[in-house]
């Protein structure tokens, strides 16, 4: 977690790169790569929502807000205006870091079940706009004929480009965020999550990291809606509103708050669990879905990815 | 020890998710995509307990020309991104030869593009007339519906308020995809009927309490009310109108009032309040002679036998939906593109909401007439209007 | 019919918003005597009221048994769901962090809302209202009866509540414990108990707003989140522990949802009142009557 383990990087990218081929082989978890797309997406949100909890030691229960920020200035500047998909996504990327300063200066001097509020509000308030203005978005019904990505003629219409291109950005995403965790910025950030007034006796504007981080996270999330809204050529308010921040939410907690890897493995696990998993029982879904949540938030208080430390734990007994 | 047990066999049931499932030899799949959770429950559940208690009395009778129906229905909780995935899989993985649903308008626009690009017929159960028609006015290919548009409602309400004499009315609906459907299209429709809307108002799905949109309304006098919602908010709004003392204005329902048990819930404040229904609503309603009667009065029979509880009314689009397909797959046999002009060219289908004419330029085959009466609530129980 | 004046609309907002805010009241101040002893803010706060309208339905409804029994009952067995609560999902916790509690209630939530749905199904229920539904007269606006019961349970709750706090013994021991469990237990209070009974009341308080708003606005399995939500606004707009906080909290934020459904546009109605909130935290950190010192040290 202080060094970038190169190892198991390498391991994931190479098991991320061959699995689309392996799955049209063995039966049964042939819609996996499916699934895979949207992980890697919430991987994106989720990367820069670990920074924001586990460095800075900040809540936010409203990031489906930007998610749904990059996703409509994407969408809308894309269906209704025609223009350049990749111009409007840094456009939708710029906007929710314009946000979320605006949005983060005031919230930012709050301190816990406050900020939690605070955030909650805004993203219900982003999800009554995007539900309202149904001539800009759609409303609730959605906002169609969204285009596809393309790059020199070359067009992210299929699951596998879209697979390789959106695993590609996670990939890029993760280093340069492990990066940012090893520089001085990032130690600066570990030491505010440990004592805000020791970093500032130490000279260290708490302030404007926090908002860094916030922004930070805010654009990663609007990169991720840009590129949810380029895969369904289609979206809708449902998809941004509170529940989503809170499986968000969910997925740090389960993954673990404190390492990068936790934000991948809890993506990846609510992935599969909601949209897959627990088919298998039906009407009782959302019971045993509560359930594991329950059992691992016990058993579990670093998340999943604290397993290998109790394995090693038991095994030294 | 026992809590690392506990975590084993968790994990261990998670794994039997993904054992796959033996395929059933000889069969004819189709593939139903629901929202039988979620926000969008009231649609999907009675929608899904329709399509299973049909497949189950066709398998009965036979099966298809010999061959079992098998009917696989996923949930997708009311969220689009599950409902794409639902679509994909059913289509690459289960291979079924037809999709019935989805439940939303809004979803189902979220997989048009998937049926056209997977070459995949698909009947959705859901009311939007975008999901048949493109943006250039034309049909989507691969793509039908069942269920009436919205403005066809609209136009049995304004047509029974130009019969009355209505001219300013006040309507009020959610913010659900489902109202503001309806708001737009109440506002679109009032100018060819003479009307002016003088009022309106929403609230949300899950809102308590409507006294105070109602009381605005009741504040500018209008010649009577239109409500358009589903769940518990349509009673609501009923008996905050009753509770204001504002009963003496006509007040008119959505389609989506078509629930006896809605009559029950809003405690006799839904006496003398029209709403326009398909027949499979009303079937006792129906004179004898009513081209629908029959397969109404066998469906409510049937289910309200299964299920112990009145029809819902949207359970009547799986029904229509899913017989349709059985009808193709008889006739045709489970090649897609043979299933899709089989559809397209079905003429005179006597469904529960409506007799279907379908056409290559009618991907919905139905007109308002047919597909909807104007009934009154008339001593808690369904009554044509006059 | 009569000319409805500005004036008899704008009381006609007025009765309604403070009576929504008072089941938001309610539902905050169940937050409130949670939060007090133990710093969680339990989010299955709102399913509490939930099963309060279902299973008051059930036993009065479906078995017939009198309003006043029916009351009681209901009120218990929500009761043991909220001990069931603190026993299950939040005691376990080995090592309490605030997200970890937060998430262990989220996950109680989606628990208690799924066995409610396969319990009573989907659909709506209703009660019969405790005193007819003759409405009353007043400037020319209209209230139903209901409504007195709801202001009046609200008034009831806290006139006990205060009561408990101050008078009682255990009461005593319970505000102890929320300034300092470490010296509470010191003294010999049993600050696994406290818990147990902030739960037990939380629970009791919820129900009781679910039993009474039942007969007005219905009740089905997946109310609970949107209250918890609007719940947890009203707490955090009058300070966090702060008991007269949580009711003026409550009924501000539902007199502005009225207000603004019926005075600017009723599309955005939650919005309002959640805009109000974010100036409010912008301007006084710590809620309307909350106290600063109080909001740093409790942690994260």
């Amino acid at each position: 977690m202080l060094r970038i383990r190169i190892f198991p990087i390498v391991i994931f990218a190479v098991i991320i790169i061959f699995f689309p081929l392996i799955a049209r082989i063995i039966p049964g978890i042939g819609n996996y790569p499916d699934l895979m797309v949207f992980a890697g997406i919430y991987c994106l949100i989720t990367i820069g929502l670990s920074l924001l909890m586990g460095y800075a030691g900040q809540i936010s229960l409203g990031q489906a807000a930007f998610f749904g920020i990059g996703a409509y200035v994407s969408g809308i500047l894309t269906a209704t205006y025609g223009l350049n998909p990749w111009l409007c996504m840094v456009f939708g990327m710029i906007i929710a870091a314009l946000v979320a300063v605006i949005v983060g200066v005031p919230s930012l001097k709050l301190h816990g079940h406050y900020l939690a509020m605070a955030t909650l509000a805004f993203g219900i308030i982003v999800f009554i706009i995007f539900n309202e203005e149904v001539e800009w978005t759609g409303g609730p019904d959605g906002l169609i004929g969204i285009p596809v990505l393309s790059v020199f003629g070359f067009q992210f219409d299929t699951l596998e480009k879209y697979y390789y291109l959106v695993w590609f950005f996670v990939f890029a995403v993760f280093i340069f965020t492990i990066n940012l965790i090893q520089s001085r910025s990032g130690r600066a950030l570990r030491a505010i999550h440990a004592s805000e007034a020791a970093s500032n006796a130490m000279g260290i504007n708490v302030s404007r990291f926090k908002i860094m981080v916030f922004v930070y996270s805010a654009i990663l999330a609007a990169l991720a809606g840009s590129l949810y809204a380029h895969y369904l050529n289609f979206i809708n308010p449902a998809t941004f509103d509170l529940f989503f921040s809170i499986k968000l939410l969910i997925m740090i907690a389960l993954g673990g708050m404190h390492e990068i890897w936790g934000a991948i493995i809890g993506a990846f696990l609510i992935t599969f669990l909601s949209f897959e998993w627990l088919h298998f029982f039906e009407e009782f879904e959302v019971i045993v879905y509560g359930f594991i949540l329950l059992v691992v938030t016990i058993f579990l208080p670093h998340g999943l990815v604290g397993i290998p430390h109790i394995i090693k734990d038991w095994l030294r007994r | 020890m026992p809590k690392k047990f506990v975590l084993i066999a968790t994990v261990f049931l998670l794994c039997m998710g993904v054992v796959i499932a033996p395929a059933l030899a000889d069969s004819y799949k189709v593939g139903a995509v629901f929202s039988v959770t979620g926000r969008a429950s009231f649609l999907g559940d009675p929608e899904k307990k329709t399509a299973v208690m049909l497949a189950d009395e066709i398998n009965k009778a036979g099966g298809i020309n010999g061959k079992k129906l098998e009917l696989i229905v996923y949930d997708d909780e009311g969220d689009a991104t599950k409902t794409n995935l639902a679509v994909k899989k059913l289509i690459s993985q289960d291979k079924v030869c037809v999709v019935i649903g989805p439940s939303l308008s809004g979803n189902s626009l979220a997989v048009v593009p998937l049926a056209e690009q997977l070459k995949t017929p698909l009947i959705s159960a859901a009311a939007s007339y975008k999901i048949v028609t493109d943006d250039a006015g034309k049909q989507r290919y691969w793509v039908f519906k069942v269920p009436q548009s919205d403005s066809m409602a609209v136009e049995a309400i304004y047509n029974h308020m130009k019969k009355k004499g209505i001219k300013k009315i006040a309507i009020i609906s959610g913010t659900t995809g489902f109202g503001k459907s309806g708001q737009s299209e109440l506002v679109r429709l009032a100018p060819q009927y003479g009307i002016e809307i003088i009022a309106n108002e929403s609230y949300g799905p899950k809102d308590t309490d409507m006294t105070a949109q109602l009381t605005k309304i009741k504040g500018t006098s209008p010649e009577a009310i239109v409500n358009w919602s589903i769940g518990p908010t349509q009673v609501t709004v009923l008996r905050n109108y009753r509770d204001l003392g504002m009963t003496s204005i006509p007040f008119y329902q959505s389609h989506g009032f078509g629930s006896k048990k809605n009559i029950e819930l809003a405690a006799g404040a839904a006496e003398g309040v029209y709403t326009p229904l398909g027949a499979c609503a009303t079937p006792e309603a129906l004179p004898a002679d009513h081209p629908q009667k029959k397969v109404a009065m066998g469906y409510n029979q049937s289910y309200t036998a299964m299920y112990n509880e009145p029809v819902s009314t949207f359970g009547g689009h799986a029904w229509d939906s899913l017989s349709l397909a059985v009808d193709a797959l008889k006739a045709v046999g489970c090649d897609r593109a043979k299933i899709r002009d089989y559809l397209e060219n079905k003429k005179g289908f006597v469904g529960q909401h409506g007799v279907f004419n379908f056409s290559p330029n009618d991907h919905n085959g139905l007109v308002w007439q047919d597909a909807f009466n104007m009934i009154v609530v008339k001593n808690g129980d369904w009554a044509m209007a006059d | 019919m009569q000319e409805f004046t500005l004036t008899s609309q704008l009381v006609q907002y007025l009765i309604t918003g403070l009576t929504i805010g008072s089941i938001y009241a309610m539902v905050a101040i169940g937050f409130n005597i949670i939060y007090n002893v133990t710093e969680i803010i339990n989010l299955a706060q709102g399913e509490f009221v939930m099963l309060g309208g279902l299973i008051m339905v059930f036993l009065h409804v479906a078995a017939g048994l009198p309003l006043f029994l029916a009351f009681f009952m209901t009120v218990i067995l929500v009761v043991l769901v909220g001990m069931l609560l603190d026993r299950l999902a939040i005691r376990p916790i080995r090592q309490p962090s605030v997200l970890t509690l937060i998430i262990a209630t989220i996950a109680a939530s989606i628990i208690i809302k799924g066995i409610a749905m396969f319990i009573w199904g989907k659909d709506p229920f209703d009660l019969p209202a405790f005193s007819g539904r003759e409405p009353i007269q007043l400037m020319g606006a209209v209230i139903q009866p209901q409504y007195f019961w709801v202001g009046g349970f609200l008034i009831v709750v806290v006139v006990l509540l205060t009561l408990f706090f101050e008078k009682t013994i255990i009461g005593k021991a319970m505000s102890a414990c929320a300034d300092n469990p470490d010296a509470a237990s010191l003294v010999g209070i049993n600050v696994k108990h406290m818990i147990l009974l902030s739960f037990c009341l939380s629970a009791a308080i919820g129900a009781v707003a679910g039993i009474t708003v039942t007969p007005i606005a219905l009740m089905e399995y997946d109310r609970g989140a949107m209250l918890a939500v609007k719940g947890f606004g009203a707490v955090v707009l009058g300070g966090l522990g702060s008991f007269p906080g949580a009711i003026l909290g409550g009924l501000i934020m539902g007199t502005i949802e009225s207000f603004g459904a019926g005075l600017v546009h009723s599309g955005y109605k939650d919005a309002f009142a959640l805009i109000v909130l974010l100036a409010v935290l912008f301007f006084k950190p710590s809620g309307l009557l909350g106290s600063i010192e109080i909001s740093k040290i409790k942690k994260f």
